[in-house]
């Protein structure tokens, strides 16, 4: 294309985004279609991908397609290995994209769809994207080191270890949390319950077939699960339309909180190749289906934006969780925006896969938007409901009653029109019993995709099998991050157990692996009892935290990724990095500020337990809490949570003051810029494909 | 025809490679070109330590 012609083009993509963008933040009063909010992302995202990565790849890294990576270098045919980039592109999205970018926007929609859609936006752009390319690039740099490693070497022994130590506390609380989406989404849920169940052995005759059947045909046996998978999805409705076996799987939220741990744990300890492997391969499936799925019902359908751009809720009075926009949007929706989980990624895998240093700007960088993308899109799906359907489904019990009339009722006294006779016209259309306060992002996020899913295909007929379509999707994905990680916890808390006692960290030593997979699961378990057991919805405690550990790992990538462009003497581009930082450390230590702190006790974790041990001092519970022994043990758990958000929160510093104080000895030259980058190496091979 | 069923089955192996199946047969070239003087690892070996070693760390998934 010529200049003159490639100007144009750049010039229409920015002004379509910026006009998109504008019409979404200054219309009032009519309704919005979601074709503005898709253009104003996609538009944003195509111009900052061609100017703003190309900027951190020529200037700060100075990207050399001719310079040898570490997949060259180290071939092992095994982790290092020179692949196409759009497979790395591809591995580097399916290891990326969760159940964060759909939960997070979904709950954070109880602000309106404006608030959401600008992070989402702008946080990708400048921080997300950037953090992800940046500690790739660095990662691919240092022959593929992990965050922890860089963190240590780059910032030094405090700033390591601190690394270390939040990333085995941001799985506890991830971990906890997602499976309270999941219980969340399956109580009482007997057509919910079986379909998952379901799943676990499904993963199973795949292992078996992997092993011993046809090893190694993975297409083969995926193509059986995904059967199978719809298989379960029929036999659910077989069992919730059936009048004796329903009372059986509709279970209560603590009994499918102990199934997930029970699973969790057997996860842990059985052979890889039995239940997590397979399970692995069928989830990406999933994972990539469920995204192009719900991108071309959103594309078909087109659907209006019915929740207002914002609501009255961003005072911090909402009922899905409590807290003001700022900080607390920027909280909620951490996948999507900035996820310091991938950092993790970034430094893992991918950078041992890189054919060629400059594919680091399109994985890194266009995978995030790609994730961002997906967030927007379940910001799309939840704001397509009408504001009184959601919030019927994501408020606690505790603030709408627990029938039809009383959802209604408080509804309207919100401003929201809400018929009672419709929320349970839509439970029966989904196949439940009731929709009322399933909170936790992923029933009203199925309610969305079934709503557009239906629209585009089947009728109101097909509403029931779309719904737990998508509850089985995010179940499975969900279930497959829990298990996963609870191996990886294992073996992280096993590497910390082996200074206590040296046996301990023998990952091979049955009795060891049971004892510490056993604790792991105590550790989030823990949480995720808590969470389903709070009359307030467990997710109001735990989703903040979640944000908060997931913010504090951006801020650790983000130091370490400052560190490293200073060293590299390029610190006049260190705001790249800085400036997402800087925002990033004023969110957390507002957000945990207010959530330990705060007087509302809707809000802060100390005011709550203070109302909870003197309303059982009084002898006057609250609603949902039995006994005053019941009340003492929420007040403990509260100084719990407190605690540990105090804990992410001195990380935060801990992390930030090493960091300043490597910056300002190599900035005064008290300390010579020595770069880690390993020696340059020109690229010989044409390796890979 | 011919020319489908290539088609496929390159389409099959992207696939794969995208999921990230461990690929034994690129590991054995790998293996020859490399260190001929070494002898591979069985496919069983090498399967079960691929797999070992996805779940042993994070930075294969996330949330």
């Amino acid at each position: 294309m010529s200049k003159l012609g490639s100007a144009i083009v750049w010039t229409v993509i920015a002004l379509a985004g910026a006009g998109a963008l504008a019409w979404l933040a200054l219309s009032r009063g009519e309704t919005i279609n979601a074709a503005w909010l898709l253009t104003a992302a996609v538009c944003s995202y195509l111009v900052a991908y061609r100017f703003y990565s190309k900027l951190i790849a020529a200037k700060v890294f100075a990207l050399d397609a001719n310079r040898a990576t570490p997949a060259e270098v180290l071939n092992d045919g095994r982790d290092y290995v020179p692949t196409n980039r759009w497979i790395v592109f591809g591995h580097h999205f399916a290891a990326i994209a969760g159940p964060g970018p759909l939960v997070g926007p979904t709950l954070a929609a109880q602000f309106g769809f404006l608030p959401g859609a600008i992070w989402i936006i702008v946080g990708v752009v400048l921080g997300g994207a950037v953090q992800d390319f940046v500690i790739l690039a660095s990662s691919v740099r240092r022959n593929g080191k992990t965050l922890g490693q860089m963190a240590r070497e780059e910032i030094g022994p405090v700033g390591g270890f601190t690394a270390l130590v939040a990333v085995l506390g941001i799985m506890i609380v991830l971990i906890a949390v997602l499976g309270l989406v999941v219980v969340n989404a399956l109580r009482s849920s007997p057509w919910g319950t079986v379909t998952i169940g379901l799943t676990i052995p499904i993963a199973m005759v795949m292992g078996v077939y992997l092993r011993w059947i046809r090893p190694g045909r993975v297409l083969e046996a995926s193509a059986i699960g995904l059967v199978l998978l719809v298989v379960a999805l029929y036999a659910g409705r077989a069992v919730a339309e059936n009048a004796a076996l329903a009372p059986v799987f509709t279970l209560s939220g603590v009994t499918l909180a102990i199934a997930v741990m029970v699973y969790g744990y057997a996860a842990s300890v059985l052979p890889v190749w039995l239940l997590l492997a397979p399970r692995d391969y069928l989830s990406a499936f999933v994972k990539i289906g469920v995204v192009v799925a719900l991108a071309l019902g959103i594309l078909f359908v087109l659907p209006p934006l019915n929740m207002p751009a914002l609501t009255q809720f961003t005072d911090g009075t909402g009922p899905v969780f409590a807290g003001k926009v700022f900080p607390f949007a920027f909280i909620t929706i951490a996948c999507g925006a900035v996820s310091g989980f991938h950092a993790l990624i970034a430094s893992g895998t991918t950078p041992k896969l890189l054919e060629r240093e400059t594919d680091a700007r399109m994985v890194g960088y266009g995978g995030m938007l790609v994730e961002s993308l997906v967030a927007i899109m379940a910001l799309i799906a939840a704001c397509a409901l009408t504001p009184g359907v959601y919030f019927a489904i994501n408020a606690p019990a505790s603030a709408i009653g627990t029938t039809a009339a009383s959802a209604a009722a408080a509804v309207q006294q919100w401003g929201f029109a809400l018929d009672p006779a419709e929320m349970t016209r839509l439970a029966q259309q989904v196949g439940e019993k009731s929709l009322l306060s399933r909170t936790g992002g992923a029933p009203s996020l199925a309610v969305g995709m079934a709503h557009l899913f239906s629209r585009a295909l089947g009728g109101s007929s097909a509403m029931a099998l779309w719904y737990h379509f998508a509850i089985m999707f995010e179940a499975l994905f969900i279930l497959t991050t829990l298990d996963a990680g609870t191996r990886v916890g294992r073996f992280m808390l096993q590497d910390l157990a082996k200074h206590v006692w040296a046996p301990l960290g023998r990952v091979s030593w049955y009795p060891a692996v049971l004892i510490m997979s056993a604790i792991f699961v105590a550790m989030w378990g823990h949480f995720l009892y808590q969470g389903v057991i709070d009359p307030l919805g467990g997710i109001n405690s735990l989703w903040p935290l979640f944000g908060i550990s997931n913010q504090l790992l951006a801020a650790v990538a983000l130091c370490v990724g400052t560190t490293v462009i200073i060293k590299m003497g390029r610190a006049r581009y260190a705001a790249v990095t800085m400036a997402p930082l800087a925002w990033l450390v004023i969110v957390t230590m507002t957000a945990g500020w207010a959530k330990i702190f705060s007087s509302d006790p809707k809000l802060g974790f100390i005011a709550h337990a203070s109302v909870l041990r003197a309303a059982a001092a009084a002898g006057s519970l609250p609603a949902g809490v039995k006994t005053a022994g019941d009340a003492l043990r929420m007040a403990f758990n509260d100084y719990l949570d407190a605690a540990v958000a105090a804990f992410f929160m001195v990380s935060v510093v801990v992390i930030l003051a090493d960091s300043i104080r490597e910056w300002a000895a190599v900035l005064r030259g008290r300390k010579p810029a020595t770069s880690t980058e390993a020696p340059f190496q020109a690229r010989v091979a044409v390796a890979g494909d | 025809m011919r020319s489908a069923m290539r088609w496929a089955r390159r389409a099959a192996d992207v696939v794969r490679r995208v999921i990230g199946v461990p690929d034994y047969e690129r590991y054995l070239v790998h293996m020859r070109e490399r260190h001929p003087e070494c002898v591979p690892l069985s496919r069983d070996r090498f399967l079960a330590e691929r797999l070992a070693a996805r779940y042993e760390k994070p930075g294969a998934r996330c949330c």
